[in-house]
């Protein structure tokens, strides 16, 4: 099972300026591990210290965002599409 | 050699993140900055020599501010908003280069919640509006550990805007 996992802008330099990357993967979260083996620098900025997807990071399989489906244990199959696209947010405090 | 990084946005440009500001006042305004990025292929300055890699703001994308719980002081913009904005920017063969926001009647200084929510490489422009006023632009940029959220030379000029 070949996914392309799509990297968003902020993120490309950390990625050998790909946008995106495929990889073997079962679940989502196999192809997330994946691309932050092969680029450790993006872990920091997917995942809190505890391992968590941080709450501004949305992750997509085919356009379906897996809050809604199985979270990281959403299955993917050959050819699906992985996104990852920002959240953006702030405040004055 | 030493190098600075800049980002640059017109006058009119500025004055319409002012604008909204103004009008979003006492709610947090946001939206999107479209513009180019010359920071791979740094050049040098004429006058001093020193190397310089610049980003330039070509143009703006108001965005609506998600945060209907709490505008006064968050914004939010959404993931579909984001790709919107993507798909605008792509229109204009520009890219999103970052994001503005207002802190009504707050500093243009980034709050730990700006920090904790910021993502690398995007420039983050703020703009304080004192009591409906608009005030100091200022820009930032997370480093690439996430430890600093460190202000970034911001050059207002002439140049056109798309």
């Amino acid at each position: 099972m070949s996914v392309k996992v799509i990297i968003p802008s902020p993120l490309r330099a950390f990625a050998g300026k790909s946008d995106s990357a495929e990889f073997p993967a079962a679940t989502v979260g196999e192809a997330l591990s994946l691309l932050t083996g092969q680029f450790v620098a993006l872990r920091k900025h997917l995942f809190t210290d505890d391992g968590k997807l941080r709450s501004f990071v949305n992750v997509y399989v085919n356009d379906e965002d897996i809050r809604y489906l199985a979270k990281e244990n959403t299955p993917t199959k050959d050819g699906d599409i992985v996104s990852i696209i920002p959240s953006i947010a702030g405040g004055c405090r | 050699m030493p190098e600075t990084a800049t980002l640059w946005i017109s006058r009119e440009l500025a004055e319409r993140i002012r604008n909204h500001g103004a009008k979003a006042y006492p709610n947090e305004c946001c939206g999107a900055l479209f513009g180019c990025d010359t920071s791979a292929e740094p050049g040098l300055d004429p006058e001093t020599g020193a190397v310089v890699s610049a980003r330039r703001v070509l143009g703006l994308y108001p965005l609506v501010n998600r945060r209907d719980d709490a505008p006064q002081n968050r914004f939010s913009v959404t993931p579909l908003d984001v790709r919107e904005a993507e798909k605008a920017s792509q229109l204009h063969g520009l890219e999103v280069v970052g994001w503005y926001h207002s802190h009504p009647d707050h500093p243009a200084r980034p709050s730990q919640y700006d920090h904790d929510h910021a993502w690398p490489w995007y420039s983050y422009i703020i703009l304080s509006v004192q009591k409906g006023a608009p005030e100091e632009l200022t820009s930032w940029r997370l480093s690439d550990d996430r430890s600093e959220f460190a202000p970034e030379p911001l050059e207002i000029c002439r140049h056109a805007a798309v």
